[in-house]
């Protein structure tokens, strides 16, 4: 059993030939028999690459191990199970092979394993923030580490004068500085598997890993420049030597930024320029950064602050460059590397301390650098932070230092540096890597498994993430605007006054140079959360089965206000269309009653209890995939794509979170699915189910075109797609509007259902499971009745108002919640996968919008409560709204917006939404 | 800074200035030779062509409302309690503040509600108290770049102004602006560490 799994663990680090062993292959078969051989064992020729997949898929199957149980991982953060694991497996191999094999070697680590992880950070960093508190990173980055380097260094030093030491240990001061060097850079893996479990405010995780991934020029300069005093024996070091090194620091830190930035910038206009070539742009910027990378390796730069700038710099022209696959493609490429690359360093680390034969104890000296690196970690916090606190706008209290200084894990940087040590230069390599190793071992396990019972325990702000509003984004400009104006009446040229220069170099020519002009031209943050407002809703109500929406009186997810106006909004018009099942929401009012309330809530119960919002997405996405492919060459639309998926980029850091609300969500629907089918049977009992039954056919028979079906069924189907005009000029595949209208079926056929139910009064449980049991008032069983799929010719007013108010504020509460959460979990199945809009070139714009207003009479407006203030704003929204109670049944679906719109004058300039009425009529 | 001319003595109402702004001695007097600098004429004012001067914040898109601002009412003249009663506004928030301070007192000028009130006047415009969509619109107009079309820009005003608005009336109320604020740390976001 043994022999046989022993291949698994003869990993060879990441095939650089690390394993040379002549001895091994417990595997291999015998001789090859001579002539034509059947069957051919070629171990040989495979084994180093067989090896490091089979390396990294004992580290995927590790990591879902962990996180089988919630349990375990909520208490012990991955990086500690790894090492654990890998201390499991060295003694495994150990055992077995009478060695150590296959620990992490210094020339993998930093080829290969290190440059995903620091271009993942880099890239994801969150730029703003990162530049506000530029001036403490730095400053803990660069005073932090020199001064954890030299008081460390010396602290050992004394501590072996003292004789604390064992003489065994020969060391001399350079060589403790030398040591002091590698062992006080905080380290950017282990910070970031610590700190992204614990999920401190954004504030103090900046600083930490900021600092962790800045110090690293400090390192790399302190650790060559000692390691070359070492070398020349310290009675040569000449006072210009000191001047040297101080100089390097700068050499290697502003040369390792400057080798980024060009790589950046080469990476950003290179992808200016993909249009026709899609498919490589991920590949572009993986290969670009590594190539930033690898040249700063080979001019003996900073190659982590290279590849941290590189993915900062390049990352706001990539992102508007590339197409909204590429984007996906390239977030969970990173995702996948960074994550790889940190499973297997931790898993060496714990494989490379089981090999005693390369490391020699000193217990003097482990237990004085454990508490040195942790006591000057702490004063040196202090002491720092209170200088910049004399500068700050929000000090740093009490609570972010004492996490800042607990925060300094130690990592598999330190670890690859000092196995990288001349054992024949310095003598005491064998010491040094054993205290290595335990300060590795303790801050990242001890540390680790502590801090978040520290956290909490401290009451550290945590990270609290609010969905941007419009509001906030808009004001946060007009701040930075204001800011900056001040600054500029005060006479002082400080943080805002330079911000704001750079964007105003940026927009002017950085921006112009790097991005395509489509992405240039629709390039505005301010648009670009209004966009990403509307493409959530969008997804949330596609989401949720369509059932939410209403078309005047809007109420988002995103939109805490109750009345509306008409806008030209992927959520307006998607609403509108979705199914029919939104019409009755059209018009908000302020009756209520607790009956109604239930009411609603039932209908929404049933609606998201179908579990289609999946099938839902799953069509969307096919929508959007062939409008994607069939719109080639539409400059505006690329800038949407652009811009459209901005959201599920940057907020990676809620991923897990996320992920498990999305599992919630549906789980939840599961759950709510059989009471659904309940309520659908004893429908269908009634003699009603007839109608409930048609509506479904109708929904149907537009994809399948074999239904006889009344005319006024038209507006239903023909209204199902959304269709967004980009261009004015595009055409649009056709497909794509008869996908969406297949899953409207479902959702009619729910809300149906419930509204039968709610009619005949069937009692149930719980509002949770089913309907409310009472009787229905009459204006609500009115609406219900007159829903929009069944023929409107009831007295509009009242039951539109009633409806609305049952259902919109349920809504907001229950399944928006829900759905908004799950889809801005950007793990979740369909929003990763889901393009976040729909973008249909308009199919042919003229027929459309003479077929339109044959359907959508206008002289129902008067019945409608409708504010003024409303009216006035959205242009067309009276009309819409107007005609829709009566046509409900005909173009529950129906575009009001596209009139306006799309006219033609409008449409080529800008995007629009239209229904696409596939030439039903 | 202070080196260059005596002490803050020199400035006129040092004392009630101070008392009404809060800023520091020193803070004053680097305003005041600020002040000084700006008013080109040396006529103990400052008018809107002063501060027009200001190279970036002619090129700010907000830099005429902020300079209006600082001139309430239509008048014409700045004179140096105005100018520091304006800057006050973004001083940092002190955390002794708080727990001194009479109630008799008014609000300091570095509040939190002083601060928002300072942004919400530069959207209204006709100072009804509500920013209208009108209004809205037109602050995005000076915000949003020129590649975004004016059709789009109504529908960002729109949707701004529905998401703030709570009451219905179609118009951003300042309750309903600070409500659509209140988890934004202002106090940090609308303060210059400079003048203390």
């Amino acid at each position: 059993m043994l022999r046989a799994a022993l291949p698994l663990l003869w990993l060879p680090l990441a095939g650089a030939g690390a394993t040379e062993e002549p001895t091994q292959e417990p595997g291999s078969p015998g001789e090859p028999p001579p002539g034509l051989a059947l069957f051919r064992w070629q171990w040989h020729e495979v084994e180093a690459p067989y090896l490091v997949a089979l390396w990294i898929l004992v580290a995927s199957l590790a990591k879902i191990v962990f996180h089988l149980s919630r349990k375990v991982t909520s208490l012990v953060p991955e990086s500690c199970l790894l090492i654990l694991l890998g201390l499991v497996l060295g003694g495994i191999v150990l055992a077995v092979a009478k060695k150590a094999e296959y620990q992490l070697e210094p020339g993998t680590f930093f080829l290969f394993l290190l440059p995903p992880i620091v271009l993942d950070s880099g890239y994801f960093m969150p730029s703003r923030l990162f530049f506000d508190n530029l001036g403490a990173i730095l400053t803990y980055a660069v005073v932090g580490t020199l001064w954890n380097a030299f008081t460390t260094g010396a602290a050992l030093w004394g501590l072996q004068q003292a004789g604390l030491v064992a003489p065994r240990v020969q060391a001399g001061l350079l060589d403790f500085l030398l040591f002091g060097s590698l062992i006080s850079a905080v380290d950017p893996v282990a910070v970031l598997a610590v700190f992204e479990e614990v999920h401190v405010n954004e504030t103090l995780f900046i600083i930490v890993f900021g600092e962790s991934l800045l110090n690293d020029a400090v390192t790399v300069v302190l650790y060559k420049v000692c390691n070359s005093f070492v070398e020349m024996g310290s009675a040569n070091v000449q006072a210009t030597d000191y001047l040297k090194g101080v100089a390097s620091l700068f050499v290697v830190s502003l040369g390792g930024a400057a080798v980024g930035l060009v790589f950046a910038f080469l990476l950003a206009l290179t992808t200016r320029f993909t249009k026709r070539v899609r498919i490589i742009e991920p590949l572009l910027v993986f290969l670009l950064a590594y190539a930033a990378y690898l040249t700063a390796e080979m001019a003996s730069l900073s190659a982590i602050l290279a590849v941290t700038m590189c993915g900062l710099g390049c990352k706001k022209y990539v992102e508007a460059n590339i197409s909204h696959k590429s984007r996906t493609a390239v977030k969970y490429t990173m995702k996948t590397l960074a994550s790889c690359a940190e499973t297997i360093i931790f898993m060496l680390l714990g494989i490379s301390a089981v090999d005693s034969s390369k490391w020699a104890w000193d217990s003097g000296l482990v237990l004085g650098t454990l508490f040195f690196i942790l006591f000057f970690r702490a004063l040196g916090v202090v002491l720092q932070t209170w200088v910049l606190n004399q500068f700050r706008l929000v000090p740093l209290d009490k609570i972010d230092q004492v996490v800042m200084s607990y925060g300094g894990l130690r990592g598999a940087v330190a670890f690859a540096l000092v196995i990288l040590l001349d054992r024949t230069k310095i003598p005491a390599k064998d010491y040094f890597v054993a205290t290595t190793i335990v300060v590795v071992f303790f801050t990242v396990i001890v540390q680790g498994l502590t801090i978040k019972p520290l956290v909490k325990w401290l009451k550290v702000k945590r990270s609290e993430h609010h969905k941007p509003t419009l509001n906030q984004e808009l004001h946060e400009h007009t701040f930075d605007h204001i800011l900056a104006a001040v600054e500029d009446v005060v006479g002082h040229h400080g943080y805002h006054y330079w911000r704001d220069r750079w964007e105003q170099f940026d927009k002017k020519y950085l921006s112009q140079l790097l991005m395509r002009r489509s992405a240039y031209r629709i390039r505005d943050q301010i648009w670009d959360v209004y966009y990403r407002l509307n493409i959530r809703d969008a997804i949330s109500f596609v989401d949720q089965g369509g059932h939410v929406l209403s078309s005047t009186g809007l109420t988002l997810p995103s939109m805490p206000s109750r009345n509306s106006v008409a806008e030209t909004s992927v959520t307006n018009l998607l609403r509108e269309s979705g199914s029919g099942a939104c019409l009755d929401l059209q018009v908000i009012d302020t009756v209520r009653s607790g009956r109604d309330r239930e009411d609603a809530v039932m209908h929404h119960l049933l609606c998201g209890g179908l579990y289609k919002p999946r099938y839902r997405v799953g069509l969307l996405q096919e929508l959007f995939k062939n409008v994607f492919s069939g719109s080639r060459g539409q400059i505006k639309l690329e800038g949407y794509k652009a811009s459209c998926s901005r959201h599920f980029i940057s907020e990676d850091a809620q991923e897990r979170q996320d992920k498990e609300v999305f599992q919630q969500n549906m789980k939840r629907r599961l759950e709510s699915f059989k009471p659904t089918k309940h309520n659908i049977c004893l429908t269908k009992s009634k003699p009603r189910p007839r109608k409930a039954g048609r509506k479904k056919k109708d929904g149907m028979a537009n994809t399948e075109a074999t239904n006889g079906k009344p005319p006024r069924d038209l507006g239903f189907q023909d209204t199902a797609a959304v269709i967004l005009t980009v261009e004015s000029e595009e055409e649009e595949d056709s497909d794509s509007s008869e996908t969406e209208k297949e899953d409207d079926e479902g959702i009619i056929f729910v809300a149906r259902a419930t509204s039968e139910v709610l009619q005949e009064g069937k009692v149930s449980g719980s509002l949770e499971v089913c309907p409310s049991p009472r009787i229905i008032p009459p204006s609500p069983t009115c609406a219900e009745k007159e829903l929009p799929w069944k023929s409107g010719q009831g007295d509009l007013a009242v039951y539109v108002s009633s409806e609305t108010t049952k259902i919109v504020p349920v809504d907001m509460q229950t399944g928006w919640n829900q759905s908004i959460s799950s889809l801005e979990s950007l793990a979740s199945p369909p929003c990763t996968q889901a393009p976040p809009m729909t973008r249909l070139p308009p199919r042919s714009l003229v027929t459309e919008e003479s077929q339109a207003p044959l359907n959508l009479p206008s002289d129902l407006r008067p019945s409608f409560a409708f504010p003024t203030s409303l009216a006035k704003a959205g242009r067309s929204h009276s009309e819409s709204s107007a005609d829709i109670p009566q046509q409900q049944e005909l173009q529950p679906l129906m575009g009001h917006e596209d009139h306006t719109h799309l006219s033609p004058g409008t449409a080529n300039s800008h995007w629009c939404i239209q229904f696409n009425r596939g030439g039903r009529l | 800074m202070g080196s260059r001319s005596s002490h803050a003595a020199r400035i006129p109402d040092v004392d009630s200035i101070q008392r009404e702004t809060g800023f520091s001695q020193a803070s004053l007097l680097r305003l005041y030779h600020r002040f000084r600098a700006l008013d080109r004429n040396k006529k103990g004012y400052l008018s809107r062509v002063d501060l027009q001067e200001i190279g970036a914040l002619a090129v700010n898109p907000l830099g005429d409302r902020i300079i209006d601002s600082f001139f309430p009412d239509g008048s014409l003249q700045l004179d140096f309690p105005g100018f520091v009663r304006v800057l006050a506004h973004f001083r940092p928030v002190d955390v002794e503040d708080h727990g001194n301070r009479d109630p008799q007192e008014p609000e300091p000028l570095n509040s939190r509600m002083n601060k928002l009130r300072f942004a919400f006047q530069l959207y209204d415009l006709d100072r009804d108290g509500k920013i209208s969509r009108h209004e809205m619109l037109q602050v995005l107009r000076l915000m949003v770049g020129v590649q975004v079309t004016e059709e789009q820009l109504e529908s960002i005003a729109d949707r701004t102004v529905q998401e703030a608005d709570e009451d219905g009336d179609g118009a951003v109320s300042f309750l309903e602006f600070t409500k659509s604020l209140e988890k934004m740390n202002i106090e940090q976001k609308m303060s210059i560490r400079i003048l203390k």
